[in-house]
């Protein structure tokens, strides 16, 4: 079993913030997600040495810390990109096009499906449905959406990522923030960016805007049809 | 047969508004005038409020919300907790995400109002994890909501206090299901308990908790502000008020449409502009992967939880995915079935072996390498799964292998008949669908 540790500063460091983290929660194991968001953001992946932390902040054994950390697919077992690049390819955007920008940036980045390019840039994986599915086909970069991609458009992106160019979400923040910044976010440390960035992407108003054109509303509410019979015996 | 249904905007009403996932944006429509009310209120006369107005769960059961507030027992000393469910993750839906992201408030006003009926002080939002901006929204909703003295110590100076946290999941479809939630709050790996006790009685931290989804408390104010009998003049009489119809997929303009219960999909592409031009509808889900499919037959069909489920299907979570013609329907089920298998959590054998060795069958038969007799294996495996498994997981991957062999039967043995897929795949493609 192994005995690696974080160095001292840092685990004092990471101290301070599991001691807040854990100070959520009633019961302390609860803490044990947002812990390995922490360790994640330290190192870019959940080590051993990340899994002893989280033990030792809980009491728990290194085993019982492992079989959390494999259950859940966002905890990486390997160091990751800077970006992570998640293409959907569950049914419905595999087949709007989904397939055919994995199979782009697969062939456009020379890696397979969760691996990571030579210069430490960019991972790549493909992902499940990540609710954004009138959006479609959607990636995800460090978990935030780019909507309504083409392989034409994704591999501009992974280019970009790699050049070290600001790139901004479809909604999501201003600029995107490193995997390992995401990875704190998770954690429950805010970065001050909730109020950047869009409120709703067209397709999310779409229904609202034809209600306004048609004069759409629900009901008023002190001026209800009357008379239905609430048993529904008229229906 | 429904005729004339218009859209109802309540939760998306303010979407188009400047700011409205920030407080004032919020407040400025009437916002958080509900939890005032609420305060004033005895929490039961809240309970018998959302029981009156037929609220029934927006994440896929259906569950009475009211009837689910009014099980916890009254004589457990254990602290109570509210949890909401935000892990969105149900292939297809997408209502929660968008909702979240542009009112969030309308969920934190929800939560306050909901604690106080059920006699909590802590709640907890558990939101998937791959969606970032989405918890940074939610934590600034709930960080304004703190410091304006709507959550916190004594509430608006009512007595009330209530601590909100908002839990980030780490990628797990099976955490949608409520048990398996809550193992995942406590820190445990996501998988399902065996129910009966239920969380009313034994939820969190074996305490009486109330699991509910996102759209079901967000519903909650306007219930409060508008009354039960506003509620149940839109929708149906056992399916009572407005939901999100999620359209995705070949429609000329996919997106939420947010519309009484009973609404038919016919009228909703009316509204969407239709199937994609050049094109025609060939199969669809009413409410999400584990939804059996629907066909053109079922156009007319009233999308709430009784004439669906006399459809042979669920309504589910309204997440209408929409295929045409160029769509493989055995290249579609398989897709969902690497999703069921992957997503298992494998716990119940007959999920975590059925779907591991449907998928093989599915693969197979779409390379054109199966036979016939390969349907009735995949029916036997169904048939081992359904009602098998501890949770709905196991259920839902029988619904997409059996309803596609039910009405594209055909399908299915032409590819064994060819020796592969007779569809043209870039041609269902974003880009590839100009006739």
């Amino acid at each position: 079993m192994s005995t690696a540790t974080f160095p001292e500063e840092t685990r004092a460091r990471l101290e301070v913030d599991a001691k807040e983290i854990i100070g959520r929660y009633p019961r302390q194991r609860s803490a044990l997600l947002p812990l390995l968001h922490l360790v994640q953001s330290e190192e870019g992946f959940v080590s051993a040495k990340g899994i002893a932390f989280c033990a030792d902040q809980l009491g728990l054994t290194t085993a019982e810390v492992t079989a959390v950390a494999t259950f859940y697919t966002m905890y990486k077992r390997r160091p990751t990109g800077d970006f992570h690049v998640g293409v959907c390819t569950n049914t419905l955007c595999a087949v709007m096009g989904g397939d055919e920008i994995f199979a782009a940036l697969k062939d456009h980045l020379g890696v397979g499906n969760d691996e990571t390019t030579e210069d430490g840039r960019v991972s790549l994986e493909h992902i499940e449905c990540n609710a954004a599915c009138d959006f479609a086909p959607v990636v995800m970069v460090n978990w935030e959406f780019f909507d309504n991609q083409t392989p034409e458009s994704a591999k501009r992106l992974v280019d970009d990522l790699r050049l070290g160019r600001d790139v901004a979400p479809t909604r999501g923040p201003d600029r995107l923030c490193t995997w390992k910044e995401a990875s704190r976010v998770l954690a429950g440390f805010s970065d001050g960016r909730g109020a950047e960035g869009t409120q709703a992407g067209e397709p999310s108003l779409t229904g609202l805007r034809l209600a306004r054109e048609r004069g759409w509303t629900a009901p008023d509410p002190d001026r209800l049809p009357v008379g239905d019979d609430p048993e529904g015996g008229a229906a | 047969m429904s005729t004339g249904t218009t859209l109802t905007p309540v939760l998306s009403d303010n979407w188009d508004r400047p700011e409205s996932f920030t407080l004032e944006g919020y407040r400025a429509t009437g916002g958080y005038g509900a939890l005032r009310t609420a305060l004033g209120m005895e929490p039961d006369a809240l309970v018998d409020l959302v029981k009156a107005s037929g609220l029934r769960g927006r994440g896929g059961a259906g569950f009475p919300t009211g009837m689910k507030w009014g099980f916890l027992p009254k004589d457990n000393p254990n602290p109570r907790y509210l949890v909401v469910n935000a892990d969105e993750s149900e292939p297809g839906t997408c209502k929660d995400i968008p909702l979240l992201l542009a009112n969030p408030h309308a969920l934190v006003e929800g939560v306050a109002i909901a604690s106080y009926a059920i006699r909590s002080s802590q709640a907890f939002i558990y939101v998937r994890g791959e969606v970032l901006h989405v918890i940074r929204r939610v934590r600034h909703a709930v960080e304004e909501a703190y410091a304006a003295g709507l959550l916190g110590k004594d509430v608006l100076g009512s007595g009330f206090d209530l601590d909100v946290v908002v839990h980030a999941g780490a990628g797990a479809y099976i955490c949608g299901e409520e048990t398996a939630l809550l193992d995942s709050l406590e820190g445990y790996r996501g998988q399902p308990r065996l129910k009966p006790p239920f969380p009313a009685v034994a939820g969190l931290y074996a305490s009486p908790t109330v699991v509910n989804n996102v759209e079901s408390i967000a519903s909650v104010p306007s219930i409060v502000a508008n009354g039960a009998e506003w509620f149940t003049a839109m929708g149906t009489e056992k399916s009572a008020g407005f939901g999100f119809f999620s359209l995705s997929g070949h429609v000329t303009r996919p997106g939420q449409y947010e519309a009484p219960l009973g609404i038919t999909l016919r009228e909703l592409l009316d509204m969407a502009g239709g199937i994609r031009a050049g094109h025609r509808l060939k199969f669809w889900t009413p409410g999400g992967s584990s939804t059996p499919i629907f066909t053109d037959e079922h156009l007319d069909t009233p999308l709430d939880f009784e004439s669906v489920g006399a459809a042979g299907s669920m309504l589910g979570t309204r997440a209408l995915q929409i295929f045409d013609e160029t769509t493989c329907v055995v290249r579609a089920a398989g897709r969902w079935i690497q999703f069921y298998a992957h997503e298992s959590c494998g716990k119940c054998t007959p999920c975590r072996e059925g779907n591991f060795w449907m998928v093989q069958v599915l693969d197979r038969i779409e390379h054109g390498e199966g036979t016939e007799a390969d349907l009735d294996k995949l029916l036997d495996i169904c048939d081992n799964l359904l009602g098998r498994s501890f949770c709905a997981l196991g259920d839902g991957a029988a619904s997409p292998v059996m309803s596609s062999i039910k009405y594209f039967r055909q399908e299915y043995i032409d590819h064994v008949e060819r020796g592969g897929c007779p569809f043209d795949h870039a041609k269902s493609t974003v880009w590839g669908g100009t006739a």
